[in-house]
């Protein structure tokens, strides 16, 4: 349902599963009997092209039988409520539910009341777990490690699920975490949902110095009548990823973006596609992740 | 009905209004207290006797807070499923806010809830009114007709008043039909879309939040108003720390402000919310720890004047909702006195005389109840008597509301209202598990 209420040994153990995983995906035939039999619903709220494909695709190439549900905005617009549909679904018996929506706890909702495993494809502003963990599986690709890592998350903090779940996964795992944006968007107290190695730093530059990983975050369009900056423009100069604020980082940083990108917004282009971007990658590991998490959430064990 | 006497017995008779606090048996005649006679008084014949040995006997508890849904929204609660959910809890009255469907913004519709309410049976209920017509904050509703009708306050309770001009008029009018102002304070400027208190837990969640300051501007502003005016303003279900500090200032000014607040602000905080239960889900929203804290010291020190119960029923299918879709709100009749007894007698914060004072003296005087929240001889016979020491469990399976949406549910208490006396009659008694009856006839 979430990093959260994972233990650092926990998250480590998913990672490991999946890079057992990664291989599968590099083979001629793409597929193992692992989930045979099993069937796993996408339950999609929102839409989703790259989280619901991945997801897709995970189950498929363990052999299960996955059906796509999409469906528009709430269940209320139906009549339905959340519990009704969950139901439904339940009767139905699958073993795993994926579900994203717009709300946040939705997933927690589902799941007191469902038989079926529920995974997290992300819930409001809450959680995206299968972000956070694919990007740590980037990170420790290139870094090799995790702990003592400095790692800067740049932008809307606020509504950000990713940034969520990725403060919660790196500070468990020992990495040192600075967190910036405007104002309005960067709480002070934010610095309190980690019980440590968190800090709200009071500017871009200062987060993204000395960084080995600077995260940046989708600044999400549709918010923006809600005033918490003035124009996209203003943005792009005090907050913009440039290679001017980026050289500030180690000579080595990577950047992270779980996309889509705004380009020339929140991350200018001549970073987005330099070789220091690994947003490719980013999409890769997410399907290694997604099949370790439909394994472990169907009864494997951890590195099978 | 012929009414005969009834005579309370064997019990600890408490009633902060006359300072009495010790054992004497109250003789009830025709739906009024007519004396209290000493243990060794020889009572009238043909009396109907309760016996309430071992229990504490108190002027009838007053809800200044709830929402009784009808008219218009009778699939959450009935005025007659409220006022039975109101006795069981010990409630002998509740004051219905105004937002109903339509709004209770004039006299008729004032006057449908009270026959509604003389048609059910069991508690008093009385109505609160509008401040503004449809609580749209805009033209004033009409208040002297209201009063007339039978109001004792005016709120637009969850709606605001947003504008300081239209208010400042709204309470110098009301102050002239000698209406108190009931607020729900909060600047919704500050805390739209929010879903619950804004902070760590909030923050931790992904969900939006709702700022202490929207409430505490509010009661600023509204004690600024009071002392332009000199009109009454009562502020619902207080729950921030500045907002209680703001109070005990203006008290000490001498403004014309009282306050109450809800059970589940001196229970439940902000870590509640970690689940996404939507029973959990009201406004004021459940604070955080330092908050609660200072409730409770208001209930202490008497900057809080009142407990309330902000009843606010609603449908289990309207509650089955996203958590930020779902509506506000959560029952609490019966639940609110186990937990004054549990959270506030029991941990020794309070002692019993204050809790009655809370419940039944300081409602009375605040919306100017003649001859209740006491039962001095010739008061009107509402009385609550209570079992400081029953340990119970609330089901809400068991609940007289029509609704389910209580958070307190399976909860364990110490202490609770055992017996419900209203206008002389015995309309509920926890032992006989009496509710849903009418009343309880007399043995002549």
């Amino acid at each position: 349902l979430g990093i959260r209420d994972l233990t650092a040994a926990e998250i480590t153990g998913i990672l490991d599963t999946a890079e057992n995983f990664r291989e599968i995906n590099t083979r001629e035939i793409k597929k193992v009997p692992t989930l045979r039999g099993k069937t796993v619903i996408n339950l999609f709220f929102e839409n989703s092209t790259r989280t619901r494909t991945s997801f897709e695709l995970a189950a498929k190439r363990l052999s299960a039988d996955a059906v796509n549900i999409s469906v528009a905005s709430s269940s209320l617009s139906k009549g339905e409520t959340i519990i009704d549909t969950a139901l439904n679904l339940d009767a139905m018996q699958p073993d795993c539910i994926v579900v994203r929506h717009g709300s946040a706890g939705v997933p927690h909702q589902l799941a007191k009341i469902s038989k079926a495993a529920v995974i997290n494809a992300g819930d409001g502003a809450n959680e995206h777990p299968t972000q956070a963990l694919l990007d740590a599986m980037t990170i420790r690709e290139h870094k090799g490690k995790i702990e003592g890592l400095n790692v800067a998350i740049i932008g809307d903090i606020l509504h950000s699920r990713v940034a969520r779940s990725n403060i919660h996964l790196l500070t468990k795992l020992g990495a040192n975490v600075k967190v910036a944006g405007p104002g309005t968007l960067v709480p002070s107290e934010i610095e309190h949902i980690a019980e440590n190695n968190l800090l709200a730093a009071s500017n871009v530059e200062e987060a993204i110095s000395g960084a080995d990983v600077v995260m940046i975050l989708r600044i999400q369009r549709e918010r923006q009548d809600s005033a918490y900056f003035p124009t996209l423009r203003e943005y792009a100069i005090h907050y913009g990823l440039t290679n001017e604020r980026l050289n500030l980082a180690k000579h080595d940083a990577i950047v992270l973006h779980p996309g889509p990108m705004n380009r020339g917004i929140e991350i200018a282009s001549e970073v987005a596609d330099s070789s220091r971007s690994l947003i490719l990658d980013q999409v890769k590991y997410g399907l290694a992740v997604r099949m370790a998490v439909l394994y472990l959430a169907t009864g494997g064990s951890p590195t099978h | 009905l012929i009414f005969m006497r009834l005579l309370i017995t064997n019990g600890h008779l408490i009633d902060p209004a006359e300072g009495q606090n010790s054992g004497k048996n109250v003789l009830i005649e025709d739906g009024r207290v007519s004396a209290w006679l000493s243990t060794w008084e020889q009572p009238p014949e043909d009396c109907q006797i309760i016996d309430a040995k071992g229990l504490v006997v108190a002027p009838g508890f007053i809800d200044m807070h709830v929402h009784l849904r009808e008219p218009g929204q009778e699939h959450k609660e009935t005025i007659a499923s409220g006022a039975a959910a109101a006795v069981a809890g010990g409630w002998t009255a509740v004051c219905a806010m105004p937002n109903t469907t339509p709004v209770n913004d004039n006299a008729a519709i004032t006057r449908y809830i009270i026959e509604q309410a003389e048609r059910a049976g069991f508690a008093n209920v009385f109505p609160i009114g509008a401040i503004t017509k449809s609580s749209e904050g805009g033209e004033l509703a009409e208040m002297g007709e209201m009063k007339a009708a039978g109001a004792v306050a005016v709120s637009d309770d969850g709606r605001p008043v947003p504008n300081a001009g239209i208010m400042l008029r709204a309470m110098q009018y009301a102050k002239d039909h000698g209406l108190p102002v009931v607020d729900h304070c909060e600047d919704k400027s500050l805390s739209a879309g929010g879903v619950m208190h804004e902070g760590k837990i909030s923050l931790l969640l992904g969900l939006k939040g709702m700022p202490a300051i929207a409430e505490e501007l509010d009661v600023i502003r509204d004690i600024l108003l009071a002392r332009e005016t000199g009109a009454h303003i009562h502020i619902a279900h207080i729950s921030t720390k500045n907002g209680v500090e703001a109070v005990r200032r203006a008290k000490n000014e001498g403004i014309p402000v009282t306050c109450e607040a809800a059970p589940h602000h001196f229970t439940l905080t902000d870590k509640d919310v970690i689940g996404y239960d939507t029973n959990f889900k009201m406004s004021p929203p459940l604070r955080s720890i330092e908050h609660l804290e200072a409730v409770i010291e208001g209930l202490r020190d008497g900057t809080i004047d009142a407990i309330a119960t902000d009843h606010a029923p609603h449908h289990r299918d309207e509650k089955a909702l996203e958590f930020d879709r779902a509506p506000f709100g959560i029952t609490g009749l019966e639940t609110a006195i186990g937990l004054a007894f549990s959270e506030l007698v029991h941990k020794g914060i309070i002692d019993l005389p204050r809790l009655i004072e809370l419940c039944s003296t300081k409602p009375a005087e605040i919306f100017k109840l003649k001859k209740r929240g006491t039962l001095k001889p010739g008061s009107i016979a509402d009385v609550t008597i209570l079992d400081p020491q029953e340990e119970w469990t609330y089901s809400n399976l068991e609940s007289r509301s029509k609704s389910r949406n209580c958070p307190f549910n399976n909860r364990r208490f110490t202490g609770r209202a055992v017996m419900t006396i209203v206008g002389g009659r015995l309309v509920f008694d926890a032992r006989r598990n009496h509710a849903g009856d009418r009343a309880v006839t007399t043995d002549a």
